[in-house]
């Protein structure tokens, strides 16, 4: 096993009186590809927003690469290696396809307030450094032809790669994938599988992703982690959680005993 | 290379524009009432297009402009009259006060959203001119007598310097950033970008060019009154914002030019002038929801051939 990447150490949340998730436990170690389960409201997205810092813990610790991440806020998350798409897609609708991108390289240039303004030479370095960068982010993703579109023109499917390609253009080390393959149709299932093997391969990346397509899960996770109410109920590879009973109650509920 | 090239033909425009103003001026042919049209206009291109970048570009409902305009106006009036510096270190001095002021007004207020920073700002607006009117030094309620000083020459420069610094600045990796917190500041946050600081920087920017204008309104009119800074006059430029279209440039101009020339014509008709600028407004606000221009620039009609070239060539 290469390197631990993310530590998470008995993290859990509270809204008011409501124990969202509590004891959450995982490891996650460069390279991987790991999916997060469970039933609707189990506390899978809540999780990522604690992992991603729009959500402070209120208890335990999250270390990635080193460096505890609890108290920082999500744009420092980011900065250190965290990227992440949305279940319900939030793409920046008014702008292009291009610009999209080009926000999530926002550090990739240095030029600053005042070389803007007055147009300095690290300007137009800097801003063609960006355009050529998001331009090969988006001819991976298929979406370069449609650059200049703006993003809410684009039909699901591409709205959604759109958002990948915005999440790896921040440069992540972990990129955590909310429900990637939410309303597509098997076809398109399938595709994404392949693009995410693909980025991986390509970036180097460790992905978490949620999911509620099995087919998706079972297919491309190495290991998996379920939640059920919050808590952790069960943690293996595929085929053991296919088989493990809480799995199965958590999803069917209890068999009925005569 | 090409879009510099058509950067500089604009700022031909521009200059060929306030050539044959001055020189209508100076010939006498534009009496002090039109000169007066004129550089009323400049001050309002000025306070739209510093509010624009606060609402248009960052999406942060500001209705306080007015106490940034307020602080540029008693700044520098007291740096000409009192102090006696040269009118345009003035104008300077009270524009970045102005932007110190945004800045104390902006960090703890832009951590509220939607209507609560409108209250918030509302607020502060309020507590800016009421401090004016409560100094004895700047005249208190009964005003402060203000050298006249603005001319055309000011107020064209002042308006040129602030299109093309918000202008430069929108169109650049920061202008991007402020755009996505409009958007969407959940996944602006997301993708790296520090909301809160964008949000403060375009505050700051708005408040140093409303602050500006506020010198140049100042020395416009012999003497300012807090009265004159109320929140009337804060709507008075969320309009020309809002009727432009939120997040057009061009629009906030426009919109400028033309709300100015009209209230000044319906002063001949005091009964019925603010019935009939209400009017306009809901007619264009009826027949354009999102306002004269939208989101489009009036530089957009010219890049059609441009833009459609670009399609084909990537199909």
């Amino acid at each position: 096993m290469s390197d631990l990447l993310l530590k998470v150490e008995n993290v859990g949340i509270q809204f008011g009186g409501l124990k969202a998730v509590s004891g959450l436990n995982m490891e996650m170690h460069a390279g991987e590809l790991i999916g997060l389960i469970g039933p609707n409201g189990a506390g899978k997205t809540t999780s990522f927003n604690m992992l991603t810092g729009v959500y402070k813990p209120t208890e335990g610790t999250i270390i990635f690469n080193g460096k505890k991440t609890n108290n920082m806020s999500p744009h420092q998350v980011t900065k250190s290696g965290v990227s992440r798409t949305f279940q319900n897609i939030r793409l920046f609708k008014d702008l292009s396809v291009l610009d999209n991108v080009k926000v999530a390289n926002h550090s990739l240039a240095h030029h600053s307030v005042i070389s803007s303004i007055f147009r300095l030479p690290s300007y137009f370095s800097g801003e063609t450094k960006m355009e050529q960068e998001s331009i090969e982010f988006l001819k991976i993703f298929g979406l370069d032809p449609y650059m200049n579109e703006l993003a809410k023109n684009l039909p699901y499917g591409m709205q959604r790669r759109l958002e990948i390609a915005r999440a790896l253009a921040a440069k992540p080390k972990l990129l955590l994938l909310d429900e990637p393959a939410a309303g597509m149709n098997p076809q398109e299932t399938q595709d994404l599988m392949g693009l995410i093997a693909l980025i991986r391969e390509k970036f180097d990346l460790t992905i978490l992703l949620i999911e509620h397509d099995m087919g998706l899960v079972m297919g491309i996770c190495e290991r998996i982690y379920v939640l059920d109410h919050g808590q952790l109920i069960a943690e293996g590879k595929p085929e053991e959680i296919r088989n493990n009973k809480k799995v199965i109650e958590a999803y069917l509920g209890e068999e009925v005993t005569e | 290379m090409k879009k510099s090239k058509i950067f500089w033909i604009y700022i031909a425009v521009a200059l060929v524009v306030y050539a044959i103003v001055e020189l209508l001026i100076v010939n006498g042919q534009l009496d002090m009432y039109y000169s007066n049209l004129f550089i009323t206009i400049a001050i309002n291109i000025i306070l739209a297009v510093s509010l624009h970048l606060v609402i248009g570009i960052t999406g942060q409902f500001s209705i306080g402009h007015a106490g940034f305009l307020a602080v540029g106006a008693y700044i520098s009036a007291i740096f000409t009259t009192n102090l006696g510096f040269p009118f345009p270190v003035a104008l300077i001095i009270g524009a970045i006060v102005a932007a110190v002021a945004g800045l104390i007004v902006g960090i703890p207020t832009l951590r509220l959203k939607g209507d609560y920073l409108a209250i918030a700002t509302l607020g502060f607006a309020e507590i800016i001119r009421i401090i004016f009117l409560n100094i004895d030094y700047v005249g208190g309620a009964a005003g402060m007598q203000v050298d006249y000083l603005t001319t055309w020459t000011y107020a064209f420069f002042g308006v040129l310097i602030t299109i093309i610094v918000i202008a430069n600045f929108t169109n650049s990796r920061h202008g991007r950033a402020c755009i996505a917190v409009r958007e969407d500041e959940i996944a602006a946050d997301a993708m790296g970008i520090n909301t809160t600081y964008y949000k403060v920087l375009a505050f700051a920017i708005g408040s140093f060019f409303a602050g500006l204008a506020g010198g140049l309104f100042a020395h416009n009119f012999f003497i300012i009154q807090p009265s004159q800074f109320g929140f009337l006059k804060s709507f008075d430029i969320l309009i020309y914002v809002v009727l432009g279209g939120l997040g057009s440039l061009s629009g906030a101009v426009i919109a400028a030019i033309l709300l100015t020339v009209i209230s000044l014509y319906l002063q001949d008709f005091p009964e019925t002038r603010m019935i009939i600028y209400s009017l306009v407004l809901i007619i264009v606000m009826l027949y354009r929801p999102s306002g004269l221009m939208g989101t489009k620039e009036i530089t957009d009609f010219f890049k059609f051939n441009k833009k459609a070239k670009g399609g084909k060539v990537n199909e």
